[in-house]
C-alpha cells in the first residue's frame, strides 16, 4: 500500500481533527502576542539586543586574562568569609529546624490541621528569599558577615524543615509502633523509632543545603553582608572586568570542590 | 548457651565503643571547624548578644500597626488595612511585571537549553568530546549566579527589566540544560536504535524517538524553574534589573517599615499562588 492509500484510508493517524487544529491556532495566535506584548512592555528590541550583546563582548575582552589585582588578599579573605558564612549558617539552621521537622511531619503532629498550618507556614517563609533577609539583617545588625550568616539561618530554617519533614513522613512507621508497644513516651518515639531512620537522610539534606549556601553566600555581599560577593560587586562598580572574571573562576573551582567532598560524604552517608 | 551471650555482648559493647570514639571524632573536628568558621564570618557572642535585640526591634518594626476596629476604613485612617497597602496598585503591577520576567526568562532559558541538552546527554551525543564539551558549557552557565550576571548585564543593557531577563535567562539555560540533559539519558533507547536502523539522520532521531518520551519531563522542569525564578526575579532587582526588587530596596533603605512588611506579604502571597498552580500544573503534565 502506498502512501496515499494510506492516507485516504486512515485520515485519522494523519491529520487532527478540525476543532483541535483551532484551538492550537488560537493557542499560538495568544502566545506570541503575549510575547510581542512583553517585548514592547519591556522595551526588547532587536537594536538594543544588539548593542548590549556588542558591550557584552567588550567586556569578555576584557575579562581575558583573568588577573588576581594587587588585593589579592581581600579576595582569598572574601572567599574564606563565604564558606564560613555557609558553614556556619547551615549549621545553626540544621539545628534549630529539627524540632520543626518533626512538628511538620503528618506522623507525628497527627491532626491535620496542625499540619497544614505548620506546612503553609514554612512555605510562606520560604517565599522571601535570602537577598531579602540579607538586605533586613544589614540594616539590623549592621554591614559584615554576621548580617550573611543571620540571613542564611533565617532563610534556610524552612527550607530544611520542609525536608525534614517530608524525609519523616516517608520514615517505616513499624519501629515507631514497636516503641508505643513496649510503652515508650512519644519523646521515645521520635528518639528511637524516627530519628535513627532519617538521621542519615537529614544529613544528606544539610549537606547539600550546604553546597547551595556555599553559592548563595557568595552573592549576599552584594547587598553589604560580607563574603566574596562584596569584592565582584567593587570590582564590576569600577570596571576591573579582569579580576571580576579571576573571582568568578575562583568561586567556581571553590563551590566544585565543595560540591566534590560533600557528594562523597552524602554517599557514604545514604550507603 | 551463656558463652554466646557474653560474646555477643562483647562484641556489641566493642561497636558501640568504636562507633562512640567515632562520634566524638566527628565531633570534634565539627566543632573546630565551627569555632573556625565564627571567627571568620565575625559572629562572636558578644556581637550576636548586642545584634539580637536590633534584630527584634527592626522585625517588630516591620509588623503593621493594625487595629480591628478601624480595619477596614479608607487610606486615611492609621491601623487600617487601606492604610498598610495605601500604594497596592503599584506594588500589584510591579509584582506583576516581576512575575512576566521570570515566565519570559524561563521560557527563553528553555528555548536555549533544548539544543544544548542532547549532545550534552551521554547517551546520544556522537563523540566523547562533544559531551563533554557541552556538559562544560553548561556547568558555565549554571555555576554564575543570576544577580552576577545581572550586575554585569546592566552596564551593557542598562538599567530596567531587560537586564534581569537576560540574567535569569542565562543562568536558567544552564541549570534547566543539565536537567533536561538528565532526562533524556533516562529515557528508552529502543525507539531511537529502530530509527538508527532505518537511516534516520541524527537530528530526525532526536526529534521523534527521544522527544516526544521527554517532552512531558521537561515541562515539568520549565515549571519547577519558574517557580525558583519568581522568587529570584524579587530580588534581582536590588541591583537595578527590574521588578519588585527595585521598590523593595528602596523601601528598606529608607526604612520604611510598614512598606517593606507589606510588600514582603504581596511577595509571599504572589509566590505561594504561584508555586500552588504550578504544582497543580505539572501534576497535569506527568500524568
Amino acid at each position: 500500500m502506498d502512501d496515499a492509500a494510506l492516507r485516504a484510508r486512515y485520515p485519522a493517524v494523519f491529520t487532527r481533527p478540525l476543532l483541535r487544529r483551532c484551538g492550537y491556532a488560537l493557542g499560538a495566535l495568544l502566545f506570541g502576542c503575549w510575547l510581542v506584548a512583553l517585548c514592547i512592555w519591556f522595551e526588547i528590541t532587536p537594536a538594543r539586543l544588539s548593542h548590549g550583546v556588542a558591550g557584552l563582548f567588550v567586556i569578555l575582552r576584557q575579562m581575558v586574562p583573568p588577573r588576581p589585582g594587587s588585593q589579592w588578599l581581600d579576595i582569598l579573605q572574601g572567599l574564606a568569609e563565604s564558606v564560613a558564612m555557609a558553614f556556619l549558617g547551615t549549621t545553626v539552621a540544621a539545628v534549630i529546624a529539627l524540632p520543626l521537622g518533626f512538628l511538620g511531619a503528618r506522623n507525628v503532629v497527627v491532626n491535620a490541621m496542625a499540619h497544614f498550618s505548620v506546612r503553609r507556614m514554612f512555605d510562606g517563609f520560604r517565599g522571601v528569599d535570602q537577598l531579602i533577609w540579607a538586605l533586613a539583617f544589614v540594616r539590623a545588625v549592621g554591614l559584615g558577615p554576621l548580617a550573611g550568616v543571620l540571613a542564611i539561618v533565617a532563610a534556610d530554617i524552612w527550607m530544611l524543615a520542609k525536608l525534614y519533614a517530608e524525609a519523616i513522613e516517608n520514615a517505616d512507621r513499624h519501629q515507631a509502633e514497636s516503641i508505643v508497644a513496649v510503652g515508650g513516651t512519644r519523646l521515645a518515639v521520635i528518639r528511637f523509632g524516627l530519628l535513627p531512620q532519617v538521621f542519615p537522610v537529614l544529613l544528606a539534606q544539610v549537606l547539600y543545603s550546604f553546597e547551595s549556601n556555599t553559592r548563595s553566600a557568595s552573592i549576599l555581599g552584594v547587598v553589604g553582608a560580607g563574603g566574596i560577593g562584596l569584592q565582584i560587586a567593587e570590582r564590576i562598580k569600577v570596571r576591573y572586568w579582569d579580576e571580576v572574571s579571576f573571582i568568578i573562576i575562583l568561586l567556581l573551582v571553590t563551590v566544585a570542590s565543595i560540591d566534590t567532598v560533600s557528594a562523597r560524604l552524602r554517599r557514604r552517608l545514604i550507603a | 548457651m551463656s558463652d554466646n551471650v557474653a560474646s555477643l555482648e562483647a562484641a556489641f559493647l566493642a561497636h558501640r565503643r568504636q562507633r562512640r570514639v567515632l562520634g566524638l571524632c566527628g565531633g570534634v573536628v565539627l566543632g573546630a571547624c565551627l569555632l573556625v568558621s565564627a571567627i571568620v564570618s565575625e559572629a562572636s557572642p558578644a556581637a550576636l548578644i548586642d545584634g539580637a535585640p536590633r534584630a527584634l526591634t527592626y522585625f517588630a518594626k516591620l509588623i503593621p500597626d493594625l487595629r480591628l476596629p478601624v480595619l477596614f476604613d479608607g487610606t486615611a485612617t492609621q491601623g487600617s488595612l487601606a492604610y498598610w497597602m495605601y500604594r497596592i496598585d503599584l506594588w500589584a503591577w510591579l509584582l506583576f511585571e516581576t512575575s512576566q520576567m521570570a515566565a519570559l526568562a524561563t521560557l527563553a532559558g528553555a528555548v536555549i537549553a533544548l539544543p544544548l541538552c542532547f549532545p550534552a546527554a551521554a547517551n546520544l551525543a556522537p563523540r566523547r568530546g562533544i559531551y563533554r564539551l557541552f556538559r562544560r558549557m553548561l556547568e558555565l552557565l549554571r555555576a554564575v549566579p543570576d544577580i552576577v550576571y545581572a550586575l554585569i548585564l546592566v552596564w551593557t543593557f542598562g538599567v530596567g527589566p531587560l537586564a534581569g531577563i537576560l540574567a535569569i535567562t542565562l543562568h536558567t539555560a544552564g541549570t534547566l540544560g543539565k536537567l533536561f540533559a538528565e532526562a533524556v539519558e533516562n529515557a528508552d533507547l529502543r525507539p531511537w536504535q529502530g530509527l538508527q536502523a532505518v537511516g534516520a539522520t541524527w537530528l530526525q532521531s532526536v526529534r521523534f524517538a527521544i522527544f516526544p518520551q521527554v517532552l512531558p519531563n521537561f515541562l515539568s522542569y520549565v515549571l519547577m524553574r519558574f517557580e525558583l525564578n519568581v522568587r529570584g526575579a524579587t530580588v534581582i532587582g536590588f541591583v537595578g534589573a527590574g521588578g519588585i526588587g527595585q521598590e523593595l530596596y528602596s523601601v528598606i533603605s529608607f526604612n520604611y517599615y510598614q512598606e517593606i512588611g507589606a510588600i514582603v506579604v504581596l511577595i509571599v502571597l504572589v509566590v505561594s499562588v504561584i508555586d500552588m498552580m504550578s504544582e497543580r500544573l505539572r501534576r497535569a503534565v506527568i500524568r
